[in-house]
């Protein structure tokens, strides 16, 4: 009995280094705001009682809004506070600000990157609606990647529906 | 004596190999839907010098039949006949003893520095040998995928189909906990073997997927700042992100089946439609244009279709459009939302993510929407991918709360053999690769 193939398999060995460190730094020189956890985009924060400050303006202003489930559509409550944010905003035009849009895990991960989307739209729609310039507000998207809850109930997913308004350095580009 | 031939001479005797399978009674037809395995019987491979090998190598082969949920192994322990060497003529009483339908022999040896496998299969019933035998060889550390090659020409043999084990699977490693996820890219072997990272956790990475040939990947990152679809070679992981307009995100990239262009979503102010461009990045061309969600392309295996998800309607459904764009049509049409479609290398089918009740399935219909099965359930499945046969699925399955993880399983398209990627750890979104030439 003879062996019919005779072959010698060419297995290239891959090169698979790791990557080198992919930049940090944004596109519009606004450091990653994905890359940390909890800080503003590496904003000096300032104290909660300067009502010039990073800080106030989450912590007294209110940097976050949150949505009912699969909607963009802004609650009366989430109005009252991007008016506090756009009245902040005006006043402190040396600031710019990224409004990140997220979902609760209750969604694909595509479809969730397009619903976050929807909903940081919203938000900078109404800031500029209320006389904070275009050139200075920013959107991403984060989808489901970056909760805050972590339970598998609706008192967890409702916190993750959220759009935040994070402040960063410059007025803009 | 082994004449050694190079390696575009491997594929084609393989496929030669092929033409023989559906020959004699020792054959399962997956279409009928397998219940009880087909028994057979693997002696350890007779070791001709390359030590431990054989043993390492014979393993392989076991787990990836008997893996399939089609095969299951007789023990060896429990064999009548014993082969001092490759070519000991096949006592098929023995054989018939213990109820073995398929037996397979073989030996690794070692020539030139490279590891030498021969086997031959056959048909315990019919008392003959099922096709040639065959020998293959490769550098030593190559000799999972020697095995993987030996597994695949039994399958094919048995079932009449090409096999998938000497594939790979790009995917998401994932680490810690769940409001502080940790994600990089990575590479394996089909049976989650062999893993090598492609990037560092320093930026979200979502969603990879493979060039049909699997040479280069397309993937979304967070690494300005905002998602953006980057190309890589796997041979080299440097890669480069494609070009958008200021402003917009990009992400959910797929590739042509002829691997020349690439459909994305592109997201700006707030509404989400699908786009193509050329690999070159160049070509930039929009395909729908709706105030709703459209995201999650995948092409026809013919390139001539893209079947993709929109929220148009009112809620996520599935729809199908000409490659070139034009009015969609709607597919999906049972209770739940419907996402993440994926066409099958086959064309028969679509693999969809469906949300209902507060669960998520993975399941599949024909391209025109009918016959719809789920195949899994749970908390939340999600992202299926095809075997490069079309006859396995891969996704991912996330286990809630706070100690809730990703991990990525497979289930074949009867809905049967669900079970975990072994050994990989954290894993989501994973794309399977074309079978390795």
């Amino acid at each position: 009995m003879h062996l019919a193939t005779k072959a010698v398999l060419g297995l290239a060995l891959m090169a698979l280094a790791a990557c080198n460190n992919p930049s940090k730094n944004g596109a519009n020189g606004v450091v990653d705001p994905g890359g940390a956890y909890g800080d503003a985009g590496g904003v000096s924060q300032g104290s909660i009682n300067d009502p010039n400050s990073p800080a106030y303006f989450s912590g007294k202003v209110g940097d976050t809004v949150h949505f009912v489930v699969d909607q963009s559509t802004l609650t009366d409550e989430a109005r009252a506070t991007l008016s506090g944010q756009a009245q902040w905003l005006s006043s402190h035009g040396n600031y710019a600000a990224i409004i990140e849009g997220h979902a609760d895990e209750q969604g694909t991960r595509e479809y969730n990157l397009a619903l976050g989307a929807r909903r940081a739209s919203s938000v900078q729609q109404y800031l500029i609606s209320q006389g904070v310039p275009a050139n200075r507000l920013r959107t991403v998207s984060y989808g489901k990647e970056r909760p805050i809850a972590t339970c598998a109930e609706e008192s967890c997913f409702a916190q993750n529906r959220r759009a935040v308004t994070v402040i960063s350095v410059g007025a803009g580009s | 004596m082994v004449r050694w031939i190079l390696a575009a001479a491997a594929a084609m005797m393989l496929t030669t190999g092929m033409a023989v399978a559906q020959q004699g009674p020792l054959h399962i037809e997956l279409d009928e839907g397998v219940i009880e395995p087909l028994p057979y019987a693997l002696p350890t491979f007779v070791d001709e010098g390359a030590g431990s090998m054989a043993s390492q190598i014979t393993r392989v082969i076991a787990d990836d039949l008997s893996g399939t949920g089609l095969f299951r192994e007789i023990p060896e322990g429990a064999h009548i006949q014993r082969f001092g060497s490759f070519d000991t003529p096949v006592s098929y009483a023995d054989w018939q003893a213990i109820n073995a339908q398929a037996l397979i022999v073989g030996s690794v040896g070692m020539s030139g520095g490279k590891v030498v496998v021969k086997f031959r299969l056959f048909d315990v019933y019919g008392n003959a040998q099922l096709g040639d035998g065959q020998q293959l060889a490769a550098s030593s550390q190559s000799w999972r995928r020697l095995a993987h090659k030996v597994a695949d020409v039994i399958y094919s043999r048995i079932t009449g189909e090409t096999g998938y084990f000497d594939s790979r699977v790009v995917y998401v490693s994932e680490s810690g906990p769940k409001d502080q996820r940790q994600k990089r890219l990575a590479i394996m072997d089909y049976d989650g073997e062999n893993v090598n990272y492609l990037t560092d956790s320093s930026a979200i990475v979502l969603a990879p997927r493979f060039s049909p040939q699997g040479d280069r990947i397309l993937y979304t990152t967070f690494e300005t700042g905002f998602p953006r679809i980057k190309m890589m070679s796997v041979g080299n992981a440097s890669g480069k992100l494609l070009p958008e307009t200021p402003g917009t995100m990009t992400f959910s990239p797929r590739f042509s089946p002829d691997g020349s262009s690439i459909v994305y979503s592109l997201e700006q102010n707030g509404n989400t439609d699908l786009y193509s461009m050329s690999v070159s990045g160049g070509g930039s061309q929009r395909l729908t244009n709706s105030p709703a969600i459209e995201t999650a392309p995948s092409y026809s295996p013919d390139g001539s279709q893209i079947v993709f998800e929109s929220d148009r309607s009112g809620s996520q459904q599935i729809y199908v459009m000409s490659a070139s764009g034009g009015e969609p049509v709607r597919i999906s049409n049972g209770d739940g939302r419907y996402g993440t479609p994926v066409w099958s290398p086959r064309g028969d089918l679509i693999a969809f993510t469906k949300q209902s009740g507060g669960r998520f399935f993975i399941g599949v219909m024909r391209t025109d929407g009918s016959e719809e099965r789920d195949l899994t359930a749970s908390y939340l499945d999600e992202g299926p991918t095809w075997s490069p046969n079309g006859r396995v699925i891969m996704f991912t399955r996330e286990s809630p709360g706070a100690a809730g993880a990703a991990k990525m399983f497979t289930v074949d398209i009867t809905g049967r053999n669900l079970k975990a990627v072994a050994g990989v750890g954290g894993a989501s979104d994973p794309t399977w690769g074309p079978l390795l030439p």
